[in-house]
């Protein structure tokens, strides 16, 4: 491509994608016309997942590259802006778009720890690390830790620490689009597994980080469309003001009252702190999830792409504004969708139950006495077997999945199906553009970092790419074979990801900028306890509660409401001795999860990992040679924006 | 200034503007929430303000303080002559 090229498609950016948004607009009306005049829901949801998989698909086609620097790195040619809106879409998953507001829903207050958590974190990337790393010039973040830390002992510590908090990520994005291509569109979960994994290789294989940029981008757009339209719709209907973001604070009002008339005691009111999690733990879980992302790699990546050092920092910014645009409608579904419950659920006799009950409940989302609410009959069966039910619903007999308030909104608010297609492909383009940023990192690390630079040195451009190529399909189709047997576990372990980073590579990257007294072993051997100690408490505390009580001195954690413990360990000693020494056990077993040290819960593992982390560089880097002059240049070097990069790569 | 002075100076004055950075970030992060049981007594358009500063006011002050930082990193750079070619 000649410079003039470049050039014009970066200052045509504005119009294409305006272009784009218009055009998608376009497409939702006319879906809205194809259902005014009959034509079936499943017809209209195939033709989203064609229409927006085609699409990216399309720029994922006209974005090929044969190029290294394009292929890693995008050329590095992203103007801020439009890399902020690629990283909000990398950044926010499946678990954010569907699952976030349903998180807030159950939690109340305390679930605005991963609101916190999630943005907070972009002040790291900013201040600490991302300016520094666009200097240095790398392709990945494993390629900084080899350069400053003398080699491929570091190199192979990043790689580590980068598959383990990717791959179950990735994993979870495929899951993630079964579960919506399930949900919503009627399709089998291994097919919408299948679309998934096609949509991701599309985008991805041909144009590597220059295609997955500018797919991202396209998918950002729709996403944050498809979240705002049903809230804002029932902002409209319920306070004639389009922007729920302010009248949610009537409706938290409105969800006190009604808490004091059903009973619900003061103390575990949806806006009172510390009723889920301790402060400790509210804390320990923001800092954890902050720290977590400042390390994440396929985000740290993303600021590779952008021309200058400069815009790498505004690049940040414009990142955590586009997520902030989501981030802070969360709470508010989580408001209108509680208010309905309580108005309109909760009190009413079971024959009067609003519909929406029974579609969800159909999927497995809304249990009713103990059952899936599939409709009046079953409901009033299981209930009738509950003594002393009066067949009005209490809030103790009704149930509804985090998954199911974004789902439900449409509904809820008595939208038409072209607005629940609408959120299925924004939960898709979420579940995509964070598949294809990890899926990137984790095949570009192998590609790029193991092949490259430890197993053939010498090879050619041609067929580094053709490497990277087959390494990226490889990679993929584990993962979606992986996803496809519904792993209830890794869904649940992707918070683990942020602990793991934040204890494994965040020491070593702020320490390997900041302070130039770190020496390589120092770093080899902090990465190393940081990442163990935290992969060690997660293990332990969910798996092998017996073990961590019987050997590693821990004991049960206590309620946050009561202060008592959980699980009284020495009854269940006398009494059922035999569970103690049980291995991998189920999340049911009594003790998983529920045991640890100083009362920290295993999502925040990262709290022990991280201050390990750090003592060890400071301490081993006192007992070993300082690093050399000419180390200390280059860190110097990588603190001031002007000048060449530090690790300039021979053009493909 | 001499090359040397101006790189130390350069240094100095950006770790003084992260050190703030990071000083704000904590107060919005933590300090600030582990009162929100007292600021929830009080309320704005129906938010109780302890719930609002989680869940939308620290979330302004980030991304506002990103905003102005990648100016005031950038003012600092070309102060010294450390800034990039326009």
């Amino acid at each position: 491509m000649s410079t003039e090229a470049k050039t014009d498609f970066t200052s045509n950016l504005g119009r294409i994608y305006t272009i784009y948004t218009g055009g998608f607009v376009a497409f939702v009306i006319f879906i809205a016309i194809l259902e005014r005049v009959g034509v079936p829901n499943n017809i209209l949801g195939y033709l989203f997942v064609a229409f927006t998989i085609g699409v990216y698909a399309a720029i994922g086609i006209l974005s090929r590259t044969m190029q290294v620097d394009e292929y890693y790195v995008a050329g590095r040619k992203v103007p801020s802006f439009y890399n902020g809106m690629a990283t909000a879409a990398d950044w926010m998953s499946a678990a954010s778009f569907i699952g976030m507001a349903g998180t807030l829903y159950l939690l109340g207050y305390d679930g605005l720890a991963f609101i916190l958590g999630w943005t907070g974190g972009y002040v790291l990337v900013a201040t600490l690390i991302a300016p520094y790393l666009r200097k240095f010039g790398c392709y990945t973040v494993p390629d900084f830790l080899a350069f400053r830390f003398g080699g491929n002992a570091a190199r192979i510590a990043g790689i580590v620490v980068l598959m383990s908090c990717s791959f179950t990520y990735v994993v979870a994005q495929i899951v993630g689009t079964g579960l919506i291509g399930a949900r919503l569109l009627g399709m089998s979960f291994e097919m919408a597994v299948f679309v998934g994994l096609v949509g991701i290789l599309v985008c991805s294989m041909l144009g590597g980080m220059r295609a997955v940029t500018w797919t991202q981008v396209a998918q950002y757009i729709v996403l944050i469309i498809a979240y705002l339209v049903p809230v804002v719709i029932l902002s409209t209907q319920k306070f004639g003001i389009p922007i729920p973001q302010l009248t949610y604070g009537t409706v938290l009002s409105e969800i006190q009252i009604k808490e004091a008339a059903l009973g619900v005691a003061a103390s575990a009111s949806h806006i009172v702190p510390f009723a889920r999690y301790d402060p400790l733990n509210f804390f320990a879980l923001v800092l954890c999830l902050m720290v977590g992302t400042a390390s994440l790699p396929h985000v740290l990546m993303r600021y590779f792409t952008t021309p200058s050092v400069r815009e790498a920092r505004s690049s940040v910014a414009w990142t955590l504004l586009f997520i902030f645009i989501l981030y802070f409608t969360a709470p508010a579904y989580a408001a209108f969708a509680k208010l309905e419950v309580f108005e309109n659920v909760i009190g009413k006799p079971l024959g009067q139950l609003p519909g929406w009950i029974y579609s969800y409940g159909k999927i497995g989302l809304i249990q009713i006495c103990g059952v899936n609410a599939v409709d009046v009959a079953s409901i009033t069966a299981a209930c009738g077997r509950i003594a002393g039910h009066t067949g009005i619903l209490s809030l103790a007999n009704f149930s509804i999945q985090a998954d199911a308030i974004v789902i439900a909104t449409p509904e809820i608010a008595g939208l038409p199906y072209v607005v629940s297609g609408l959120v299925a492909a924004g939960g898709l383009a979420a579940a995509l553009s964070t598949a294809d940023g990890l899926l990137l990192a984790i095949a570009n690390a192998l590609s790029h970092d193991v092949y490259s630079r430890m197993i053939n040195k010498n090879a050619p451009v041609a067929k580094k790419l053709i490497i990277a190529r087959v390494l990226l399909v490889i990679v993929a189709i584990l993962a979606a074979w992986v996803a496809s047997g519904r792993p209830a576990d890794i869904v649940a372990m992707v918070a683990w990801a942020f602990s793991l980073a934040a204890a494994g590579l965040f020491p070593a990257l702020v320490m390997g900028i900041w302070s130039k007294k770190t020496t390589s072993a120092a770093a080899v051997a902090g990465i190393w306890a940081g990442f163990l100690t935290t992969l060690v408490y997660l293990v332990v505390t969910r798996y092998f509660p017996g073990f961590g009580v019987d050997y590693l001195g821990m004991y049960s954690n206590v309620s946050p409401t009561t202060g008592r413990a959980l699980v009284d360990l020495a009854k269940i000693k006398a009494e059922t001795p035999q569970i103690f020494s049980q291995g991998m056990v189920l999340i049911s077993h009594p003790m998983a999860s529920r045991v640890g040290w100083f009362n920290v819960a295993n999502i925040s593992a990262g709290l022990f990992g991280m201050p390990i982390g750090f003592l060890t560089m400071i301490i081993v880097s006192k007992f070993t040679t300082a690093p050399s002059a000419e180390m200390q240049n280059f860190i110097d070097d990588i603190r001031r924006p002007r000048g060449e990069a530090v690790m300039i790569e021979k053009a493909g | 200034m001499s090359e040397p002075n101006k790189v130390q100076a350069h240094w100095a004055a950006t770790q003084r503007l992260t050190y703030i950075m990071i000083g704000i970030w904590a107060f919005f992060s933590f300090f600030i929430h582990m009162f929100s049981p007292a600021l929830n007594s009080i309320k704005i358009l129906g938010f109780p303000l302890g719930f609002y500063m989680a869940a939308q006011g620290s979330l302004i002050v980030f991304v506002a303080q990103l905003f102005w930082f990648s100016g005031a990193q950038d003012k600092v750079d070309r102060q010294y002559g450390m800034a990039e070619d326009d």
